[in-house]
């Protein structure tokens, strides 16, 4: 059970929150149970010994009781609940390695910046200049800053061994720092349900020692490729199980590009537009940036949105041939009469059958 | 958008044959068993020459009672729906793994888990909850019929042409693919281009309307129609808990069906409320959506609380124990639900104060819940306790429940909630409160009023069959998942990669299969008990030595529900009225006034299913014709004045007068 043996330093904190809080519980819960039982038991119409007193039906030591028993407990949990959610908050830098051990004065942290694509991780390493897919690493007891975003759709960032999870979103970034104390691989993966590929955007995370860490990063850098922004647009494309991949090098600003949903040549970054907002906005000039700011994260627009999508509504062109039926190579609309799913290879069928 | 016009999209939109899923087995088979079904049921009407009864005594009917048992057959049939999808998933993850993809593929999985999630909140849980409000609120407050009867047939109505509508989304098309609360940017129209998030909006928004105005319609009925002398309290427990949860629907509801229509705007006007770009924030949806979806959860669990302390305080033989702060208890729950949405989404990234002061609203409801729980047992202290198959429910519901309000708090604590949160730790907690709360509560108020309803009580044996199987499956099925979610499983997942899962599941599934015989042992025990209604019928109309004003008319109530107006001097006023000898008034009746039965509510219904089907499949000319037509029948009936009448004062004569032989021949 991994939640309750993990292998870094904020999970383990978040165990022994939990192991606190229900021992809480039970002072009160257990009790509860054993008394429906009994008094089932004891007051059962049979047992005609034990006592019945039909009017009984007010007793104010009792409704003190009942009220301040509970309250207790939780006058107790919540102020556990305020401590550890501000010491464990996943925005806080950490302030430890491990429960014996304080964070080092001279220590440097390691930089990740996740992104969330449909359906798999790409992770950078801008202190290294590399990124990978599907793989993370990092050096045991050395603290891990990861900045987290998304390319398209909401998803959560988890490593159930590290630290608890953060929702990665399009166009935020959210923060979460961990260290991982113990040598290994573990799992991770989206928490959030995200569509049809979200069963299996799954990636290893290795927990590296010193030497080990340095080693992989050599193997990125030997086996990997460019990471350029052309190629991050053919990455960002919906696509499931993607094998692991190392990029050796990164465009520059890449990571801050997707934050700001600005890949794409010609649009407008969130950053630039939140900046002219906030000086009152740009008026009915605003109108000119209104393409720069679309931002079409599932490649509707460039041609890989499902069929039968929300053509003709929208009057974005759906995946299919026949855009516009009287312009389709085989002269109109009439082969949408009487055509089996399969039969015609350029005649997909709409989105819902596409399975 | 014009110079895509054809016929063929004029008049069927972007419905094409291939939406019909003829080529996929499973759905073919469900399909084929469905129209057999149905073919035999409509043959079956038409030979026994029912139309007629059912639709001058039912279909049209404005009685209280007959639409509180339509919706609960309703929610029995719509939890067969949402059963099987339940059963279809616990099978996929009891085999998908390693090289075995199952035989679910992800396109029709995500749409079996967010048909389930939909079916079983709003189309069981809730007419559930409605039907038995309105079969019980009106007779436990001595009144005849709700304050609006007609709008009580529509709400009905629109509630099944919500269900309709889901349901057609299985033949015709698909569903949503999205998870029940249907979250963007995946919900909106380029994660989910097809019609399954239309069906999934337009579904919910015409059964939010029925929802809706069934709450405003008990709210005026509760604060209105009391008998003289009930003050407020005086009221019954389970009286105080539907004005509470009518509340909370009357203030919750519009919530969603605002986000909602924004999010359609989204998807057909290209808006851009919830999407990525152009400003849009998906959080915003988030947030809005649990506004209403916290206090949706009690709206559904409170008037389970309400069942439950009838049915403690009739079997234990005692009054309630601590009336005034089970009514405190209750208000307060109603007021904190409001304060706690957050909860849903601390991984959102709020900061830590924000995180904890959500956390800690949350484990303040606790209290007053916790309140309540102590109050039934002390209800039981020095009782004369009758275990009756409602008062197994209630036991099994005060253990499981409390174990799933434990887990419940734990999820509350923001850091804890980091390793929880969407895990099936989470699944398994909140099926631990709704079925443990919510649906023992409401098998436990059919069986509690069933007599009343019928005439005749259920079969004990087949009850408590059905009560076990339901209990011990619910163990197998849902204990499993508390520990898969502390391995690190989370929700939604159609296949896995670890063997050393598979077990827990295979124990997962083997829960559900006891939970089918539990649902299919209670079908037999309806079956059975109406083969065997001459011995079970209950002539006093008291089958349990009840102790509030349902059980002083007869079983079935005559349709005037009292012929007098009874009077209340004190809570548990039939259990005071049996003490001070009262006496049923055998002269003096009068003509009673009732309203008039009227077919408005189904044929409006009718015209909302054509409306949302014209909606989601772009077929503008059917969704403006029947948007028209709607708007002409309504304001149509506002011209109809016939609609009430007397019942003369010899039927009532006659009535009672049965009743009096029946009672006679009894004693």
């Amino acid at each position: 059970m991994v939640v309750m043996q993990p292998a870094g330093d904020i999970a383990t904190r978040q165990r022994d929150l939990i192991i606190a809080s229900t021992g809480l519980m039970l002072l009160i819960i257990l009790p509860v149970i054993a008394f429906t039982l009994f008094f089932a038991w004891r007051y059962r119409q049979s047992n005609t010994e034990a006592e019945y007193d039909p009017d009984w039906h007010h007793s104010t030591q009792l409704e003190v009781l009942i009220w301040s028993a509970p309250l207790v407990i939780i006058i107790a949990l919540g102020a556990l609940t305020w401590i550890s959610t501000h010491t464990l908050d996943p925005y806080r830098p950490l302030s430890r390695i491990d429960a014996s051990r304080p964070l080092p004065a001279d220590v440097k942290p390691l930089t990740v910046e996740v992104v969330a694509l449909d359906w798999k991780w790409l992770f950078f390493y801008p202190e290294l200049g590399i990124a990978s897919v599907n793989e993370l690493a990092a050096p045991i007891d050395v603290p891990i800053n990861f900045k987290i975003t998304s390319a398209s759709m909401m998803n959560s960032f988890f490593i159930p061994a590290l630290a608890g999870q953060i929702y990665a979103m399009a166009g935020m970034e959210t923060k979460l720092h961990a260290v991982i104390n113990k040598e290994g691989i573990y799992e991770g993966f989206s928490a959030n349900y995200s569509g049809e590929g979200f069963s299996r955007m799954n990636f290893k995370f290795h927990g590296l020692a010193r030497d080990g860490f340095d080693q992989w990063v050599a193997k990125v850098r030997a086996e990997g490729k460019e990471l350029s922004r052309d190629n991050y647009i053919a990455l960002e494309k919906p696509s499931e199980r993607e094998p692991v991949t190392y990029y050796s090098s990164v465009a520059p600003g890449l990571f801050q590009a997707i934050l700001n949903m600005c890949v794409v040549e010609g649009k407008m970054c969130m950053g630039e537009m939140m900046s002219i907002d906030s000086k009152g906005g740009a008026g009915k000039e605003s109108h000119a940036n209104h393409e720069r700011l679309r931002y079409d994260n599932r490649h509707a627009e460039r041609g890989e949105e499902a069929q039968g999508a929300t053509f003709p509504a929208s009057e974005k062109k759906p995946r299919t041939q026949e855009v516009d039926p009287a312009k389709a190579p085989n002269g109109g609309h009439e082969h949408h009469d009487h055509s089996m799913p399969g039969m015609k290879h350029d005649d997909p069928a709409p989105a819902q059958l596409n399975r | 958008m014009f110079a895509n016009l054809d016929l063929q999209k004029l008049l069927f939109g972007r419905l094409t044959l291939e939406a019909i899923p003829y080529h996929e087995p499973i759905l073919l088979v469900t399909f084929i068993g469905v129209a057999i079904g149905g073919v035999a049921v409509l043959g079956l009407i038409t030979y026994m020459r029912w139309w007629g009864p059912l639709w001058r005594d039912w279909f049209t009917s404005v009685d209280h009672k007959k639409i509180g048992i339509m919706y609960v057959v309703l929610a029995l049939v719509m939890l067969l729906r949402g059963f099987s999808d339940a059963l279809l998933m616990r099978s996929q993850q009891a085999i998908a793994f390693g090289a075995n993809e199952g035989y679910l593929p992800p396109h029709h999985y995500d749409q079996i888990f967010t048909a389930h999630g939909v079916i079983m909140i709003f189309f069981v849980a809730m007419p559930l909850v409605t039907g038995l409000m309105n079969f019980v609120v009106p007779l436990q407050i001595g009144a005849r019929d709700v304050a609006f009867p007609f709008l009580n047939n529509f709400s009905f109505w629109m509630t099944v042409s919500g269900a309709v509508t889901i349901m057609a989304s299985l033949f015709v098309g698909e569903f949503a693919r999205t998870g029940w609360l249907a979250y963007p940017p995946l919900s909106g129209p380029a994660g989910s281009p097809g019609v399954g998030v239309d069906y999934y909006i337009w579904g919910l928004q015409i059964a939010g309307i029925g929802t809706l105005l069934s709450g405003i319609n008990l709210i005026a009925t509760i604060v209105k129609m009391r008998a003289p002398g009930m003050t407020m309290m005086k009221m019954p427990i389970f009286t105080w808990t539907s004005l509470c949860t009518n509340i909370l629907i009357v203030a919750a509801f519009p919530i969603l069906t605002a986000v909602l229509a924004l999010l359609s705007l989204d998807r057909y006007v290209g808006t851009h409320f919830f999407s990525n770009d152009l400003g849009g924030n998906p959080m915003m949806y988030v947030n809005l959506i649990w506004i209403w979806g916290h206090p949706e959860v009690y709206i559904l669990i409170l008037p389970a609380f309400g069942v439950f302390s009838e049915i403690v305080s009739t079997f234990s033989g005692k009054r309630l124990f601590g009336y005034a702060s089970m009514v405190y208890a209750t208000v307060v729950i109603t007021i904190l639900s409001y304060l706690v949405w957050l909860h849903h989404f601390f991984t959102m990234g709020s900061g830590a104060s924000v995180n904890s002061f959500f956390g800690i609203t949350t484990m303040i409801i606790s209290i007053p819940t916790g309140a309540k729980l102590f109050n039934w047992l002390f209800t039981m202290y020095k009782g004369r306790i009758r275990f009756d198959v409602p008062m197994l429910w209630a036991i099994g519901f005060m253990v499981t429940f409390t174990i799933g309000g434990m887990t419940g708090v734990l999820l509350a604590v923001p850091p804890a909630d980091f390793v929880l949160h969407n895990s099936l730790f989470l699944i398994a907690h909140f099926h631990n409160v709704i079925i443990g709360g919510v649906l023992f509560g409401m098998l436990a108020g059919i069986t509690y009023w069933f007599p009343k309803a019928f005439g005749y009580q259920l079969d004990p044996f087949w009850g408590k069959m059905s009560f076990w199987f339901w209990l011990v499956g619910f163990y197998f099925a849902f204990m499993p998942l508390y520990v898969l979610g502390l391995m690190g499983v989370t929700r939604r997942v159609q296949h896995f990669d670890d063997p050393s899962l598979q077990i827990w599941f295979i124990i997962a599934a083997f829960g559900a299969v006891l939970i089918a015989l539990g649902i299919l042992a209670f079908i037999i025990q309806l079956v059975v008990s109406f083969m065997r209604r001459e011995e079970l019928r209950d002539v006093t109309g008291d089958p349990w030595g009840g102790r509030t004003l349902e059980w002083s008319t007869s079983s079935p109530p005559p349709d005037y529900n009292f012929a007098f107006t009874p009077v209340i001097h004190d809570h548990d006023a039939w259990s005071d009225m049996k003490r001070r000898g009262y006496a049923r008034p055998l002269k003096d009746f009068r003509p009673i006034h009732m309203p008039k039965n009227t077919g408005t509510g189904m044929i409006l219904g009718i015209l909302s299913i054509g409306f949302s089907f014209g909606m989601i499949w772009y077929i503008w000319w059917l969704a403006a014709l029947t948007f028209i037509a709607m708007a002409v029948v309504t304001i149509g009936h506002t011209f109809n004045y016939n609609r009430d009448f007397h019942i003369p004062a010899d039927t009532v004569v006659g009535t009672e007068a049965a009743r009096t032989r029946l009672l006679e021949r009894r004693v």
